[in-house]
Parts: structure tokens; sequence; C-alpha cells
């Protein structure tokens, strides 16, 4: 009905916490993903930013189905992804497909790239049948940058960069109509990492992909992002577009993660506002009740140690979960 | 209870009074391996004065660690071997100087934090024990001052409830708490100069910030020569007074922050800066250093950034370019330095 591909409603995973050697109990939870909403439209790259811990990768295992998920729904294209089985959960897998972000240990060492990319036909091989298939690889190959010729050397032989590539090349190998890009090029050098930015931007023109990508870099980000996401301890607190985010950010912590950015040039030295948030992210075992940010924001309130606050929209036309939201620009 | 031995039995030369406090002179370093011999530091020069923070910037294999590790005197040798250079501080040449004066300058002169706490940090003794154990050793301290001192340290770093802290193990600290502990550590003996070989990569930005200004807070309080090692353009440009940028063992290109922003000096320089995706820009394609670094194994002839350049020229590929002066306290390693900055 709409031109939503990927639409998430309130999803949650929560991960046991046991103790004991013979006997394991269950002393707690920590909340990974705690009830997060979204849509993915047609085409678009959506960016999800958030620090370590926040459950931004736990959200890309259970998109993929490699983490079954506690509570919430997921549709691809109107289907349930989460009460998928058999049959049908391969053809998904045709469908969305990962790059994860060690290209280091995320291929294979005893395969070659012609085996790594070519793997996926083994799995659906009414994609290519048997004979074209080295064929499909060295078109893959080229299509992400490699020499085609490369098809029978192994991971340890490329770089970093290029490591990242063939998972890039893996990844497309079937055709998919979404990937989710955990941390494409957290790993990479700066100048390699351009590259790959560039190829995944080009990627999405050519084949028309739509991308969840996701990243703790903002600037990478909002470089490649249509839309964007910011996580903070399994919840979403911000969501809009990508001009939203970065030109008029109404959460508190959207604020203090953009300031904290550092920006590369030593002219803005004096003149950026720094917003210097206190202390470390707290425990998703056992987060704040109310508003999760609370205990590092500095408009807490009596309010949001009670309330938890709703991800709508109050102010600059986009949702924000926080009581007090109201827009600052901090970006130079 | 030791008698400190007077340092009359080591070779080296003894500190020049107004001597710079650390030179780094024409280094070079190799490294002699199974597939043959990686030339990895070839003539490093750089100098640091007290107050000053100079950032070594490079991607990874540009050499900039080796460089600080060399300074340390913390190289594994093999398959480290160096070959040639001095590395000066206070005008006394430390790759001359006895084992027992490298041990003494190492801490109470130049300290150095490394990027992965967790694994600098011993895993089965306190924080306190790791701080307290070289004041004990180093200035004969006793258990109970050690402590106390130890207790102090933590809260210049802004530990919270450091009394109890000192007492805990690494693994029961956060990431940007062990990398407090591990600044606290390198305070311990007063250094006159800190070495940070990449101090918050590994940390998530919010946090990368705290550890940054108190960086920053500690360096001016104390007067210290910082040297800060890491890949990242934006720390750089809010931190460094001066700036050398490395590629494949050499200094490419050195200057102050702000004209190194303003005007790179030399080609790699600017595919840096122009590859790097901006927070305040949403640009559309990023503009790319073309090919990959070069294998140390096997460095090009002529400049080793030639393969990638933009704008290579036959020169580039049979004459190893000199260091261009291009203003005070400005030096590019490119035959078209001038032109460059001159130019466009």
């Amino acid at each position: 009905m709409t031109d939503n591909i990927i639409e998430v409603r309130d999803l949650v995973k929560h991960f046991p916490v046991r103790v004991g050697v013979l006997f394991k109990r269950t002393v707690g939870h920590v909340r990974a993903v705690d009830g997060v909403s979204f849509d993915l439209k047609r085409g678009e790259t959506l960016g999800v930013v958030g620090e370590s811990g926040c459950g931004k990768s736990t959200l890309a295992q259970v998109l993929m189905r490699l983490e079954p998920p506690t509570s919430g729904t997921a549709t691809f294209e109107g289907r349930d992804i989460l009460k998928m089985k058999g049959g049908e959960l391969r053809k998904l897998r045709r469908d969305i497909q990962i790059v994860l972000q060690d290209p280091y240990t995320s291929l294979n060492p005893r395969m070659t790239v012609g085996d790594i990319i070519g793997e996926p036909f083994e799995i659906h091989p009414e994609v290519a049948p048997k004979a074209s298939r080295a064929k499909k690889v060295r078109e893959l190959l080229d299509v992400v940058g490699l020499n085609p010729e490369h098809i029978n050397r192994y991971p340890h032989q490329f770089s970093g960069g290029q490591r990242q590539r063939i998972g890039i090349a893996r990844a497309l190998a079937l055709r998919p109509k979404v990937i989710v890009c955990d941390e494409p090029v957290s790993a990479l050098d700066v100048s390699i990492q351009a590259q790959v930015m560039n190829l995944l931007g080009d990627l999405q023109t050519e084949f028309g992909l739509s991308y969840v990508f996701i990243a703790h870099d903002l600037s990478v980000v909002r470089h490649l992002s249509d839309r964007v996401a910011v996580m903070y301890l399994g919840k979403m607190v911000e969501v809009g577009t990508e001009e939203e985010i970065y030109e008029h950010p109404t959460h508190p912590y959207t604020q203090a993660l953009l300031s904290a950015v550092p920006v590369p040039d030593p002219e803005l030295r004096d003149h950026r506002q720094v917003i210097r948030l206190e202390g470390d992210v707290p425990s998703p075992v056992d987060p704040p009740s109310g508003c999760r940010f609370r205990t590092r924001c500095w408009k807490a309130q009596d309010i949001c140690a009670t309330e938890e606050p709703k991800l709508v929209t109050r102010v600059a036309n986009h949702p924000s979960a926080c009581h007090f939201a109201e827009e600052k620009s901090v970006v130079p | 209870m030791t008698t400190t031995q007077s340092e009359v039995d080591f070779e080296g030369t003894a500190p020049v009074p107004g001597a710079p406090l650390l030179e780094v002179d024409n280094l070079f370093v190799e490294f002699r391996t199974r597939d043959g011999v990686a030339k990895v530091l070839n003539g490093v020069s750089y100098r640091v004065e007290p107050g000053e923070t100079l950032a070594v910037l490079g991607e990874s294999g540009s050499g900039k660690s080796v460089t600080a590790q060399t300074v340390m005197g913390i190289l594994d040798m093999p398959p480290g071997v160096i070959t040639g250079g001095e590395i000066r501080f206070h005008g006394e040449n430390l790759l001359k100087a006895s084992p027992k004066r490298r041990r003494e300058v190492r801490g109470s002169g130049i300290a150095m934090i490394f990027q992965d706490a967790l694994s600098a940090l011993n895993p089965v003794f306190t924080v306190g024990f790791q701080i307290e154990e070289q004041l004990r050793l180093r200035k004969g301290m006793s258990r109970r001052d050690a402590r106390k001192r130890a207790v102090e340290l933590l809260e210049q770093v802004k530990i919270p409830n450091a009394k109890g802290r000192v007492r805990q193990y690494p693994h029961e600290f956060s990431g940007g708490m062990r990398q407090r502990a591990m600044i606290a550590m390198s305070l311990a003996l007063d250094p006159e100069m800190l070495i940070a070989d990449e101090p918050t990569t590994a940390l998530d930005v919010t946090v990368q910030a705290q550890i940054m200004d108190l960086l920053k807070d500690i360096q001016v309080e104390r007067n210290m020569g910082l040297i800060l090692i890491t890949h990242d353009l934006g720390v750089v440009a809010e931190v460094a007074d001066r700036i050398a940028v490395m590629y494949a063992g050499r200094i490419v290109e050195q200057s102050h922050a702000r004209d190194l922003y303003r005007k790179p000096g030399h080609p790699y320089t600017q595919g840096l800066l122009d590859s790097l995706p901006r927070l305040d820009l949403k640009g559309t394609e990023l503009t790319t250093i073309k090919g990959l670094p070069p294998s140390l194994l096997n460095i090009p002839k002529g400049c080793p950034f030639n393969p990638r350049c933009p704008r290579v020229q036959d020169i580039c590929k049979t004459e190893v370019p000199p260091q261009h002066r291009l203003a005070p306290g400005r030096l590019s390693a490119c035959h078209f330095a001038e032109e460059l900055i001159s130019g466009d």
C-alpha cells in the first residue's frame, strides 16, 4: 500500500543475564533494543547512529533474523519477517542482505574470493545456474571495483578496503532490495573509507537499493543518509531527515552527540558551542526510569524520572523523545 | 634505601641546557622480516617544545606509532632495527644512553598512553597497585604514601569516588574510565613529555570529547610537551598546535595547524582533507585518493606517494623530494610544494 519496504513496530530484544554453573538462573535482562519503531522507504538510506551499547547492531541482527526478537513486529513488503520459516525465510534472505563491520573476521580465510562471493548461489541456485556462476562472480568483482582476475585469491591477500569490497560483492550477489550495513567503514583508513562510501552510493543508484546504514560516525552517516534515527540505550530518541537532525536537532542527546564530533577546521576551534556530557552511558541491564537519558541530561526535571517521553513531534516538524524538546543548532 | 648511582657510566652525551625538549633527528628504522626488509621509518625528524602539542597524523602503516615506540625505547628488536638517526631529549641522545638511563627517562621524562586501555592495563592487579608500583619502585615511596598519591592522581583525572576505585580491577572500569586510569598512571612520575598513541580511537564520541578535554587541561596545567598520534583529522584540528603528516615512513608535511587546514602543502594532505565526510557540509561525491598505500617492503622509487598522486610528473618517479621550507616552521616533501601553496 505504501512505498515502505520495511516497517518495524515496537521491536524488543532482551538478552537474559544468567548466573550459575550447572543450574543457571536468570538474574536480569540486557535491554538491547527496547521498543523501536521505524519505516524504511524504497530506495532511501536510513542512517542509525548511537554510541556503543545503544542497540544498533542488535537491531540489524533482528532485522536479518539472525536473532529472534523478544516481541514486536517487522514486515518486509507487507510480510512479517519475524514469523517466517523455511522456504519463505530463505526467500527473504535473497531480498535482505548484510555487510558487516570487520572485513578481517567476516570472510572465511580458507575460502577463495570466488567461493565467498559465489556461496549465496549454492543456497539459491535459482538465481544463477551453475554454468554461469563464475561469470556472475567476475561481474560482481568488477562492479565493486576489484580485479575480476583475482577470483582465486584468498582474503589475506587483500587490504582492508578491498576486503570490505568483497563483503559488499557477497551482499550484492543475490540482487537484494535492502542491504543492512553494520558499521561498514569504521575499520578503514580515511582515504579508503571515502572510496567505499562512494561505492555504496553508486551501487544504490545503480541497483535501486535501500540501505539501513548503521554507524557511530555522525559525519559518515550524514554523508550517506536521507533520514537519520538517533538511538540511546535501546530506544530511538529522535528521527528525522538528514537536515532536520543535523541542522535542527531537538533532543538534548542528539545535540550533545553532534557537538562532541570534532570538526576538521582549526578556525572553528574557539567558536563552537560545546556541550560536554558527564559520565558514561548507564548499563542496559538496569536503565534509568522514565527518560533513559536523564542521568546525563542538563535539562532533567522531576517528570523525566517518572514519565517516559514518547517519540512524537513536539517542535521542528520531526519526532523527538524529550519532554523539553527544543530546537538548537550545534553544527557550525 | 637504595643509593642512587651517579650518572657516570653511560657513553651518551649529557643533557644540554637550552636544547629543545624532544628532538627526533633523521630517524631510520627497518623491520627485518621473513618476507624481506620493511623500511618502516625513512628519515623522520620532528621536535617538541614544553607546552606544545604536536599531532602526528597518518594512516595505518605510515610509521607514526613506530616513531613513538622508538622514542620510548619500547620498539620490539628484533624485528626492528634502528639504522640511523638520533633522538635527543634535552639534547641528550637517548639512542646512545645506557639501559639504566633509558629506564630513568621512561616514565619520569617521557611517558606514553596507548589506544587500547584494556590490554595496556594488567588484568590481575588493581588499578591502584599499577599506579603505586612505579611510585614505590622509582620514588621509593612507602605503601601508604603511594596509595595516597594514587588516589590524588585518580582525582586529577576526574574519576569519581577515587578512594574506592583505586581498589578495583581494570575490568570493573568502563572504557573511558580505563583511559583516565591510564592517563593517571602516565602522570605518576611527573613526566615532562607525554606521547598519546590514538588515545580516543576506541572510545565513543561523547567520551572521546571528555578525554581530549582532560588531556588538554593536564597539558596546560603541567606545561607538558604532548605528541598526539592519530588518524582523525577532526581531533587534530581541535587540539594540535603543529601537525606532522606521515606517509610510508616519511613526514611529508609539517606545519602549524591552521595553515595546514587552510592550504595543504602536500597532495597527500590535500587528498586526506578532501576524502573526509564533513558533519557541517553535505557533499555529493567524496574526492578520494586512488589506490592503496604502498607496501613498506617495496616502497615506490622517487616520491613514495607518486603512484597515487594527481599531480605526478616524471621527476616524482625518479627523485625523492627534499623537504621544501615553505614558511617558518612549514615543510613539505613535494617537488611542487611552492606551486601548491601559491597556485590554484
